[in-house]
């Protein structure tokens, strides 16, 4: 696939800049597109020394929704893949009491990616080619006392997702939903958890390559966490009300 | 977090400081820290109640295609260096023995490899780094800018701040093969004599027989060569075989190690053969072998290596190796090798003369007798390599490094024995 365009939206997250290297790596040439420029041009630099394919990095900014048009209007060449990799977690506790926060959480999982992923859905859907992935979360899957509001957040992305992949399945443009549980990034370092359900942004990165070739459409990484959340989402409400998760 | 080194031993309990945006400001609130790279120093110098893993401060950043200079951070592996640029006619100036650490380990190891008599140690290949100190500041240093903190860093174990982005040179190779010539000797005499009559070769080291007795001591194979001239930059790193357990206790003992060492020399029968190996295979042997620390089995092993002056090496080799062999205590590997001069750098190792390096399976009695080893080496005015050891006394060490006050000088001056240490610093008071 060399002399294609991949679009990584959000592209510092560790997951985004794995993504990127994996498909630099098949010769996909890379855009770049984050707030902190310096980062990006660094990790740009990389892929061009590192994989022999072009990159440049843009400026992006997910909650600047009036900005998208052009931003998008300005990528020449256009990509032939996206990746949706922005996201915030957020404090949950601070988001209940301040919804400034619990706003922020919101747009950046959510509204954020609906904007700017509409425009490029109606230029995918004219070209009638091209695909787009999404990381959403497992905490999209059921809301919990933990982390309701990226959950809720995510569970509109999920749905979201499922209902561009059908919209843009009568136009050949695949979108594929990515549901990571634990992932060894900067967010996670230093916490002990448990390895076989932890997965590193290069497994991650692995996954969504071959899920985009072999055009899944929702995949669970690592694969458990599929079978976890199938257990979790079917706990009746009675005793769900009394865990801790 | 629970973290261990190569070794295996210790194993301790550790916190982590993430090399990202915000690492000067949770930096500067502790002050027990040490940068840790992919892990591969022996023993206790990567070890601190709080590490920074530098492994994701990984990209590549600039090639200057005439020149060979290679800009990159810190956290960049050798192997990924050796993957991208052999195919494209580059490789490494100096590599130690494994292709799996990283940069900001090789500078802070002051590592060296098989031509450490023609080119140095890898800081001489090094033009400048940025550096991280105690306060987070970060300031670039050169053999022209801040040349202190230059020297103190190139081999001082992690202990002047955190290594961020380097710049260094490649050099030109026209094959991905090794010519290589394997001399086998029949004592420690002849071995020196061959060093000698072979130091014309860019690359040589020896593997010696560490338990063969009396007459036979010191008998080597010699192994030298330099790059071919084929055209050939076809490379890819070789698929790795694991050691899928740790070996029980038993497994290792005098009598297997005796009879691998006796498979490994006779297998050589002509005095000189001619080969060609790639560099996998030249370089690093064992790195093809994942978690091989799992042969010592589960209380985990140490290397030991130091250096003498070259004119005391013979009297001194000889002594140690008889210490060895009436030791019984086995070891696989025992890596002989010429050096070149010293380098400015306060406390790297080399210095000129042979060093010799040899692995234990850490067991009751071992520390005993490289105490009893440190005396002669010691007494020969040797040392001991830092990014080996786990043991060493801090009495032997000191004597060993006579620039050792300069380099505590330079960590005061700035702060840095404030906030750098690492187990090994203070088992040796750094």
């Amino acid at each position: 696939m060399s002399n294609a365009w991949l679009l990584v939206l959000g592209a510092n997250s560790d997951i985004a800049v794995a993504t990127a290297r994996r498909f630099a790596k098949e010769g996909w040439n890379i855009y770049l597109a984050s707030r902190d420029m310096d980062n990006l041009a660094k990790e740009a630099a990389n892929l061009r020394l590192r994989y022999e394919v072009e990159a440049r990095e843009t400026f992006f900014d997910a909650i600047d929704f009036a900005s998208h048009q052009a931003f998008y209007a300005a990528l020449d060449p256009k990509p032939a893949g996206i990746i949706v990799a922005f996201g915030f977690l957020g404090d949950q506790p601070a988001a209940q009491k301040d919804f400034s926060i619990a706003k922020k959480i919101m747009e950046s999982n959510y509204t954020g990616a609906v904007s700017i992923l509409e425009v490029i859905a109606q230029d995918f859907e004219a070209r009638r080619s091209g695909f787009i992935v999404g990381i959403s979360s497992v905490a999209g899957d059921r809301g919990r006392a933990s982390n309701y509001i990226y959950g809720s957040a995510k569970a509109g992305l999920s749905a979201y997702l499922g209902g561009l992949r059908h919209r843009l399945a009568k136009s050949s443009v695949h979108v594929m939903t990515v549901k990571p549980g634990f992932v060894a990034t900067k967010m996670t370092a230093g916490m002990d958890l448990p390895k076989k359900l932890l997965a590193s942004p290069q497994e991650l990165a692995e996954a969504i390559y071959h899920g985009i070739l072999a055009s899944h459409n929702t995949i669970y990484t690592k694969k458990i966490w599929r079978l976890i959340m199938l257990i979790i989402t079917h706990i009746p409400e009675k005793i769900f009300k009394k865990t801790n998760l | 977090m629970k973290l261990t080194a190569w070794g295996q031993y210790p194993v301790i309990d550790t916190k982590v400081i993430l090399p990202n945006a915000v690492l000067a400001q949770k930096l500067v609130l502790e002050s027990s820290v040490i940068p840790f790279g992919n892990g591969r120093s022996y023993g206790d110098s990567a070890l601190a109640p709080n590490i920074v893993p530098m492994l994701s401060n990984d990209r590549f950043l600039n090639f200057a295609e005439e020149s060979g200079l290679l800009t990159c951070e810190s956290g960049v592996l050798l192997a990924d260096i050796i993957e991208i640029f052999v195919p494209r006619g580059w490789f490494l100036k100096v590599t130690p023995g494994t292709k799996l650490i990283t940069v900001g380990g090789a500078i802070a190891s002051d590592v060296h490899g098989k031509n450490h008599h023609v080119e140095g140690c890898f800081s001489a290949c090094v033009q400048e780094f940025t550096l991280m100190l105690a306060d987070g500041a970060i300031v670039r240093c050169s053999r022209e800018e801040n040349q202190e903190l230059f020297h103190a860093t190139c081999g001082g174990m992690g202990l002047t701040g955190i290594i961020l982005e380097v710049s260094f040179s490649l050099k030109r190779i026209k094959s991905k093969h090794i010519d290589q010539t394997t001399i086998k000797t029949g004592n420690l005499e002849e071995t020196f004599a061959a060093f000698e009559a072979y130091k014309n070769f860019p690359y040589s080291v020896a593997w010696i027989d560490c338990l063969a007795k009396k007459a036979d001591i010191g008998r080597c194979l010699l192994m030298v060569g330099d790059f071919a001239n084929d055209g050939n930059l076809n490379y890819k790193a070789k698929k790795n075989v694991s050691i899928p357990f740790e070996f029980p206790g038993f497994a290792l003992n005098n009598l297997s190690v005796r009879a691998f060492n006796w498979l490994y020399y006779g297998k050589v029968r002509k005095r000189v053969t001619q080969s060609q190996v790639d560099i996998d295979s030249f370089f690093y042997p064992l790195d093809a072998l994942d978690h091989w620390y799992r042969i010592y089995g589960k209380g985990g092993f140490t290397q030991y290596q130091f250096i003498l002056p070259k004119e005391k090496s013979l009297i001194g080799l000889k002594e140690i190796l008889e210490q060895i062999s009436s030791s019984g205590k086995g070891s696989f590997l025992a890596v002989l090798k010429l050096y070149g001069p010293a380098n400015e750098n306060y406390i790297s190792f080399p210095m000129e003369g042979y060093s010799l390096a040899l692995d234990f399976k850490i067991d009751p009695g071992l520390f005993a007798l490289l105490d009893k080893l440190d005396e002669i080496v010691a007494y020969y005015g040797g040392r001991i390599y830092l990014t080996k050891d786990v043991r060493v006394s801090k009495t032997i060490f000191e004597q060993g490094y006579p620039l050792l006050d300069k380099f505590r000088e330079v960590r005061s001056r700035y702060g840095l024995n404030k906030r750098f240490h690492s187990l090994q610093s203070q088992r040796l008071g750094i």
